[in-house]
């Protein structure tokens, strides 16, 4: 989840000018895909791939996530065929699915284990039984905080914390003087940003996207209760100019030993528990995701992966290709090459049954734990008419989300109060709900 | 003259190719533009595409940051309008006189506006303004002031001021190339006469000025509506709408959102918004570039 850099995009758009000339006799897989570490780490493993299928020449198109969504939408909408492999969320994939942009998955590799993938992570990639992705690695949301913190100050960390016991931890934390913030949230306007833990603690107090006739719900006592919840916290205990900070600003934080709690994606695992960029990480404990009312929701979910476009002209090589990308065998090839935490995680049930890994990884159990309960299909306390924790899988959601993430991060920023903010997004909401056919057809 | 002002029939035909490649260039995009403005045509749902005459206009209008986004627009067009002009005039005026170094003075003046736009929001968002390893931020903590958190608290005053800073150097190469071409006799004979700087400053200089002034104003207006990588690099419109102007607005439609309908009808009101501004600055200052 990174901002994007016109330069990086005009550099990357140059390279595959010059890539595609380049392209010779074998068969070439363009490859579009996100700048998330575990993603370029597949990029310098592919090597191996490539050595054993010497008629296979990959073409690497690696671009943040903004960047990424907006060239791989343009382009497989009108069906310009650029891609012959995209990196997709969980959000994108049954709904490309669904509309036949990309290549149903059937008739594995006899030897990838499609039975091993997380059933949860399965159904977000599937239409109808049917796979159109297959999952790279994905992640729930936990809750990050520093052991030794809490035992100087003599504080208990309950495995399932509720968001007013956290409060109350960033209170007695909350030290800015000495650059210590009680809580690190993400702020950064965004659907993929500030929404993805708005939404999830809007869910833990009750409230949900749209109720069961579509109609918002932004204007619900829930909401105005868990944003002003949300805003009151990070703006009073979290880090100077929050309403900058997406997942990205908050790891340096957390990193730096700034933030003594933070709630975000179990990705970060890896990277506040790696001693080369973390100056904490051996401090680190990991809880769930906080709860209020209910802890349906609390936690989102998920999963960055791997899918072929219809308008792909290699489509068996490239399906191929991303079978041994999420295969066992590459996450044995990670392990080897960069240590075992450091597996692809949350896809393949076997990873969690290896002792090894589960020896070696302090948040392996919070991480498989929070994605499995995590139930996209009935995400909320009160009943929804869509799927997804954290955003819901329609088209209108995009417009939506980013419109509510840029007026929520306006409200903390102090431009404008809660109240007003969430009055005119739920007006807003429902225009585009309205334009988009959801209220005149029955 | 005459003969130029009434080409021959063959030379007519032999422009032709030229004009008629020239006015497809501009009327292509334009009415693409236009069609694309009456559906509603998300890209992430192509089986809905449908006209819906004037409704993606309405919904422009009333979407929420619209208000505020012209707002900022106006705001962010006036205020750097008018900090490059007087800070322009003035700094001119000041290198004007003769004085060891003056060239590379001018140079060094000049020099911000050969910077890409991305590049300078970039160091002015890293290395300048960031409340926590900025120069501002080292300055004000050597004398004791808390910083300011530049793009939180005051978002559209910090973009006024990179977009200012790059503006001005092209304010000031106006302006000096002008006063180079000053009747120094006459300031001389002034001066002679016993009249002050100010009084030259105030009697000669300003209106010798005066039209280049235009020029600076009509050419930045004409740049400034577009405003759109420093805003991207920088604070993203945000926080809120705080930083959202026009063409910024539009990009959130198309690119974040995926609705080609609504940005289509975005561009056109952009394209009549840069119009109105154009015949009332022509107007403006045309009217006083007469006079003078």
């Amino acid at each position: 989840m990174k901002r994007m850099y016109p330069v990086v995009t005009s550099l990357v758009g140059l390279g595959l000018l010059f890539g595609a000339g380049a392209a010779g006799a074998a068969t070439t897989l363009t490859i579009g895909t996100v700048n998330n570490g575990d993603m370029v780490r597949m990029q310098s493993l592919a090597k191996v791939y490539e050595d054993r299928h010497p008629d296979v020449l990959l073409n690497w198109l690696v671009l943040d996530e903004n960047t990424l969504r907006q060239r791989l939408t343009t382009d497989i909408t009108t069906g310009g065929g650029q891609f012959d492999i995209i990196t997709i969320g969980a959000y994108e994939a049954p709904m490309w699915g669904r509309q036949k942009w990309l290549m149903p998955l059937e008739s594995f590799s006899p030897t990838y284990d499609v039975d091993d993938l997380m059933p949860n992570v399965r159904k977000q990639l599937s239409v109808d039984g049917t796979l159109y992705a297959l999952p790279f690695y994905s992640e729930g949301s936990i809750t990050y905080f520093r052991k030794d913190l809490f035992a100087a100050k003599g504080l208990n960390m309950p495995a399932e914390p509720t968001w007013s016991e956290i409060r109350g931890f960033a209170e007695k934390l909350h030290d800015p003087a000495h650059g210590m913030y009680g809580i690190c949230l993400r702020g950064k306007a965004g659907w993929g940003e500030n929404i993805a833990i708005i939404t999830t603690v809007v869910n833990a107090y009750g409230g949900r996207w749209f109720d069961e006739k579509w109609e918002p719900q932004l204007d619900t006592p829930e909401w105005h209760q868990a944003v002003n919840f949300y805003v009151d916290l990070l703006s009073t205990f979290g880090p100077p100019g929050p309403s900058s900070n997406g997942f990205n600003e908050n790891l340096t934080l957390f990193n730096a030993g700034k933030c003594a709690m933070w709630v975000d994606a179990s990705v970060a695992g890896a990277f506040v528990t790696d001693k080369t960029q973390s100056l904490v990480p051996d401090k680190v404990g990991f809880v769930k995701a906080p709860r209020a009312v209910t802890d349906k929701g609390s936690s989102w979910l998920w999963t960055w992966s791997l899918a072929v476009p219809a308008s792909s002209r290699q489509k068996q090589a490239a399906f191929e290709f991303i079978q041994w990308a999420t295969s066992k065998e590459y996450g044995d090839l990670v392990a080897q090459r960069y240590g075992i935490s450091a597996m692809p995680p949350g896809t393949r049930l076997s990873t969690y049954t290896n002792p090894d890994y589960l020896a070696n990884t302090p948040f392996a159990r919070v991480t498989q734990e929070a994605i499995q309960t995590a139930n996209p299909d009935s995400p909320t306390l009160k009943p929804v008419p869509y799927t997804g924790v954290q955003f819901a899988t329609i088209p209108e959601f995009q417009a939506i989300g980013s419109m509510v993430g840029r007026q929520i991060s306006g409200a903390l920023a102090g431009f404008g109060r809660v109240d007003e903010v969430l009055h005119t997004s739920q007006g807003a909401a429902r225009r585009t709900m309205k334009r988009a056919g959801y209220y005149d057809t029955k | 003259m005459s003969e130029a002002r009434h080409p021959s029939r063959a030379g007519r035909l032999t422009a032709s190719p030229a004009i008629i490649m020239l006015f497809a260039w501009m009327i292509v995009p334009l009415v693409m533009t236009l069609y694309f403005s009456t559906q509603y045509y998300n890209l992430l749902y192509p089986g809905k595409t449908k006209f819906v005459g004037l409704e993606n206009f309405t919904y422009f209008f009333t979407y929420p940051s619209f208000l505020t986004s012209l707002v900022n627009t106006l705001l962010l067009v006036g205020s750097v309008l008018v900090i490059t002009v007087v800070l322009g005039v003035l700094i001119s005026v000041l290198v004007d006189a003769r004085f060891p170094g003056q060239g590379i003075v001018r140079m060094l003046l000049i020099s911000p506006f050969f910077i890409m736009p991305t590049v300078s929001a970039l160091v002015w968002k890293n290395l300048l303004m960031n409340p926590v390893s900025g120069l501002f931020a080292w300055l004000f903590q050597l004398v004791g002031l808390t910083p300011i958190n530049w793009f939180s608290d005051w978002p559209l005053l910090s973009i006024i001021l990179i977009v200012a800073w790059e503006w001005l150097p092209f304010a000031i190469l106006i302006f000096v190339t002008s006063l180079q071409s000053m009747d120094q006799e006459q300031k001389e004979a002034a001066q002679m006469d016993g009249a002050t700087p100010v009084a030259v400053f105030r009697h000669l200089t300003l209106p010798h000025l005066a039209r280049p002034i235009a020029v600076v104003v009509m050419v930045e207006s004409i740049f400034l509506l577009n405003i759109f990588a420093e805003i991207f690099t920088t604070t993203g419109g945000g926080p809120g709408d705080a930083t959202t102007n026009l063409p910024f607005l539009i990009f959130t439609q198309a690119l974040l959102e995926f609705d080609v309908g609504a940005a289509s009808a975005g561009g056109l009101v952009a394209v009549v918004l840069a119009n109105l501004v154009a015949v009332f600055l022509i107007r403006l200052i045309g009217k006083s570039l007469t006079e003078a």
